[in-house]
């Protein structure tokens, strides 16, 4: 068994077996974690770089731990888009990066489709690590995976995603991800915040929470991002908050031994309760653990090689 | 092979015969094996075939369809100002290559075509080209969408139409103003339909693959919403009001009914927008991104069904080059547009012809008669003492198509590597071939 | 393609067992007991044998030794080189290996990269007292200054020869034959 493609793009499209082969490494390598020392030389000699885009704290740092300790020479550049819109173009950055000898770029970006850009002009790995409001591929991958390895399945669990559905990149790798593996997939959120058609990936919209809620076994509390409020897309948090927010209350509508997920950073007293977000259901900071484990699966199983010598 | 020259004593009084070719004129309703002469630039003779009068020149168009030149009404040729991705010269090489005799021009340059002076300079320029241009002028000054240009001033000087293509008028008592004033000179507006405010920062047609792929879409209805005010004012003033490249289905309805109820409103579809769906997107092609986007297939149906229907008047291309730079840059960053003159024909055939959509005469009726009507331009037919614009097409080659094979100064064409049936064989303007296989 | 081979058998079950027990016996012979001791298996088949010599030491000792199980693929020399990575097993190594003395076993000892890998992977975990190697076979031609402390067999070998173990647990049988290309 192995992966298809040499880039991690999209879990659209991506088969139950290769996410499982994904997770199942990363299951493996999880006990990395765990030894005193916990870095490995698997990776000597490979060059990483971190081509971030877009402001970004864990996604990044739980790339570059995965990276160092698979033993990767590690190069982070982060660019504001706005200086480099101005200056170099995304394909000469692409170029230099290329000209000195690099053999996976994980980025990300603001605009939907870079990483499939990358694909195109040079002949490194892509990682993509979030690009604009289509994928996250490797956070889809460590919520699965949170999941996977509290029940021991995924297939029949009813997974519902709260938020913003449709600036959500996590609530796209997500769908895709667990509906691969068979979950049963909801979303929930505002009106104006479900895309068109968006029952046509396979999962069905409520906007109504308590209803979405019904029966449901793992609760993912997407992120508002208070910066895109333009548009009027929600007349004020408070009331999202009144209407959206994971209180405990509202947790009793959940099946026994439920599950409450957030891929941060959390706005605490928006989108959840932090009595919810801290209780004995979150698996907040087991997801932050396991996307070490899941990077560095993605950065063992794509760092072999196509375009290299035999 | 030239008979006619052979046989004796036969003095060619003519410059150029098109010979044993189908002729199809759409307005006269002709389709059939004829021979045409032309001399001093003019349609001088139709005639049964073998005829025995001889010319100078003969070109046997044996197996092949001729028609009236084709005519563009919707073209950026970008001179003034981005000569770097076409100039009026380049631009006309592309329309020839893709059979149009004529193409008219959008006002959207820099400086835009908005005064006279400006109009003066792309007729001066146009001398040089290899196929007839038309200016259209802007409606409002600078395309701001404020104040209206010196609209009897640019007519003077020989535009065609009005337009702020590129931009909507966004405030709807300039638009009134523009039809209402422009009834005096029975000049068209054309009208880019597009609500602002409802595209917002949409980069393609809001849909499921905008949902999939997480882009902000442009919804159906920031089209329709315009189409529906343009022609509640188009109604009342009474004026003609043309729309730009339509993309729904529910514009081609709104432009149907408003037909059935007598208002004086045209329109016209773009290859690109019959012949591609929203799908494509899913490759990041950023020469697949132009404004309105490519919508659904139940929309790509329905422009089908209007132009069956005749909803729809015209095939136009809405040609808008740019260059490599541009274009090869992130999705949300690359320029809306693609170039279309060299493509047009073959989609034409291929989509539309080959697929029993439009029969011969209906489809080059919208590429000739018909926008030659709305704009009141001296063509689109075959006819004696008609300028002398024939377009001689090669039905059934099979061509597939190299971007970088364009006469067109830029490349941004999704159609590359597609295959296409139907060629123009040979481009005659004013009785000069200006374009030939 | 399929070129004439040939398969000699070399160990039957019987001989396998025999030299297990006399493997076992001389690592409590050259450690003076079982005291510090503890085993590691190379993964797949030098696990199990890992375990029946921990077994067998028990038997003879009356001493229960850890046994640890490794997986050495994240340290090979020759990952970025693979068309496909190879699957990652699970490492167990569920005591302290510090000051102990530590016996890693493997089925077949050729060219001694393995054990390179597993020897760097041991002292990843901590710092034992020493490492000693032990074998079923040692079948010869050595690219690292590796050398085992106990083989079962050594058998000379031609170095496109293929060794072929087999193990109970995996294989349903326990035997060694060479196949001749």
């Amino acid at each position: 068994m192995k992966l298809r493609s040499r880039h991690l793009l999209a879990l659209e499209g991506m088969s139950k077996d290769e996410i499982t082969l994904i997770l199942d490494t990363a299951e493996t390598l999880k006990e990395i974690l765990a030894r005193p020392i916990r870095i490995v030389p698997t990776l000597r000699g490979v060059g990483v770089v971190n081509l971030f885009y877009e402001a970004s704290t864990r996604t990044r740092i739980s790339f570059e731990l995965a990276e160092k300790r698979l033993s990767a020479e590690v190069v982070n550049f982060s660019a504001s888009t706005s200086s480099v819109k101005k200056g170099e173009t995304l394909k000469d950055t692409v170029r230099n990066i290329e000209a000195m000898k690099i053999d996976m770029v994980v980025v990300r970006h603001q605009a939907s489709g870079v990483p499939y850009f990358l694909t195109q002009c040079m002949k490194a790995s892509i990682i993509n690590a979030g690009d604009g409001a289509h994928e996250h591929p490797t956070q889809g991958l460590l919520d699965v995976f949170t999941v996977r390895e509290k029940y021991k399945r995924i297939k029949g669990l009813k997974v519902v995603i709260v938020g913003d559905i449709k600036h959500s990149r996590v609530a796209r790798s997500d769908i895709w991800g667990f509906t691969a593996l068979g979950a049963d997939v909801s979303v929930c959120g505002p009106t104006t915040m479900l895309p068109l058609e968006i029952e046509k990936m396979g999962v069905k919209a409520y906007s109504d929470l308590d209803q979405a809620l019904e029966g449901a076994d793992v609760v993912n509390v997407l992120r508002i991002q208070l910066e895109r409020q333009r548009g009027s897309l929600l007349p004020s948090l408070r009331e999202y908050s009144n209407k959206f927010g994971i209180t405990r209350d509202r947790l009793n509508r959940l099946n026994q031994n439920f599950t409450i997920m957030h891929p941060g950073p959390i706005n605490r007293g928006v989108e959840i309760t932090p009595e919810v977000a801290d209780g004995p259901h979150s698996v907040i900071l087991d997801q932050v653990t396991n996307g070490v484990a899941v990077r560095m699966a993605v950065l063992y199983l794509l760092s072999g090689g196509e375009g290299k010598v035999e | 092979m030239n008979n006619y020259e052979k046989e004796k004593g036969v003095v060619s009084e003519f410059d150029l015969a098109i010979v044993g070719g189908r002729v199809i004129d759409p307005e006269s309703k002709t389709d059939r094996i004829a021979d045409i002469f032309i001399r001093d630039g003019v349609i001088k003779r139709i005639e049964k075939p073998k005829s025995k009068l001889g010319a100078k020149e003969t070109i046997d168009a044996k197996e092949m369809i001729v028609v009236p030149g084709l005519i563009d009404m919707h073209t950026h040729l970008r001179e003034p100002g981005r000569e770097d991705e076409e100039t009026i010269y380049t631009g006309s090489c592309a329309a020839v290559a893709g059979g149009f005799t004529s193409v008219c021009c959008m006002p959207n340059t820099h400086p835009p075509i908005d005064n006279q002076e400006t109009v003066k300079f792309v007729y001066e320029k146009a001398k040089q080209a290899k196929c007839k241009v038309y200016p259209i002028g802007c409606i409002t000054k600078n395309q701001m969408g404020e104040e209206l240009t010196e609209i009897y001033d640019l007519v003077q000087a020989g535009v065609v139409a009005i337009s702020d293509d590129g931009k909507p008028v966004s405030d709807p008592q300039v638009m009134r103003n523009a039809l209402e004033y422009c009834r005096m000179f029975d000049l068209p507006v054309i009208s880019h339909c597009e609500d602002l405010n409802l595209s917002g920062s949409g980069v393609m047609h809001e849909g499921f693959v905008s949902t999939s792929l997480g882009m902000s879409g442009i919804p159906s209805v920031a089209e329709e919403i315009m189409v529906a005010r343009d022609i509640k004012l188009a109604e009342f003033t009474k004026a003609h009001l043309h729309i730009a490249h339509v993309s729904t289905e529910g514009s081609v309805e709104l432009i149907r009914q408003a037909k059935k109820r007598g208002i004086k409103v045209t329109c016209e579809a773009t290859p690109h927008h019959f012949s591609l769906t929203h799908e494509i997107i899913r490759t990041f092609d950023t020469n697949a991104k132009v404004n309105p986007p490519l919508r659904s297939k139940k929309d790509v149906e329905a422009i089908k069904k209007g132009l069956a229907d005749g909803t729809i008047d015209c095939i136009a291309t809405d040609h808008a080059p740019h260059s490599i730079e541009e274009k090869d840059v992130e999705f949300d960053f690359a320029p809306c547009g693609m170039v279309g003159l060299e493509t047009a024909l073959g989609l034409v055939v291929t989509e539309l012809i080959e697929k029993k959509i439009l029969s011969w005469s209906q489809a080059i009726a919208k590429l000739t008669i018909n926008p030659a009507k709305i704009l009141n331009l001296n063509g689109g037919r075959i006819k004696k003492n008609f300028p002398a614009d024939i377009t001689i097409i090669h039905p059934k080659t099979l061509w597939v198509v190299d971007p970088t094979k364009f006469q067109s100064k830029s490349k941004n064409s999704p159609f590359g590597k597609k295959r296409l049936r139907g060629k123009v064989f040979c481009t005659i303007v004013g009785g000069e071939v200006r374009s030939r296989e | 393609m399929p070129k004439k081979q040939k398969i000699v058998l070399v160990m039957d079950a019987k001989a396998v067992e025999r030299a297990l027990i006399r493997v076992a016996h001389e690592m409590v012979e050259k450690n003076k007991g079982a005291e510090n001791l503890a085993v590691i298996g190379i993964k797949t088949r030098g696990a199990y044998l890992a375990e029946r010599i921990a077994k067998l030491i028990e038997q003879i000792e009356k001493v229960k030794i850890p046994v640890g199980l490794m997986d050495i693929t994240l340290y090979r020399d020759d990952i970025q080189t693979k068309l496909e990575q190879p699957v990652v097993q699970k490492t167990e190594v569920l005591f302290d290996v510090v000051d102990k003395v530590i016996v890693l076993v493997d089925d077949v000892l050729f060219t001694g990269r393995t054990i390179r890998a597993a020897l760097d992977q041991i002292i990843d975990f901590g710092r034992p007292k020493n490492i000693q190697l032990a074998v079923l076979v040692d079948r010869g031609h050595r690219e690292l200054p590796i050398r085992a402390d106990y083989v079962g067999k050594n058998i000379p070998t031609a170095k496109d020869d293929r060794v072929n173990v087999k193990i109970t647990e995996v294989d349903k049988e326990d035997s060694v034959s060479i196949i001749k290309q």
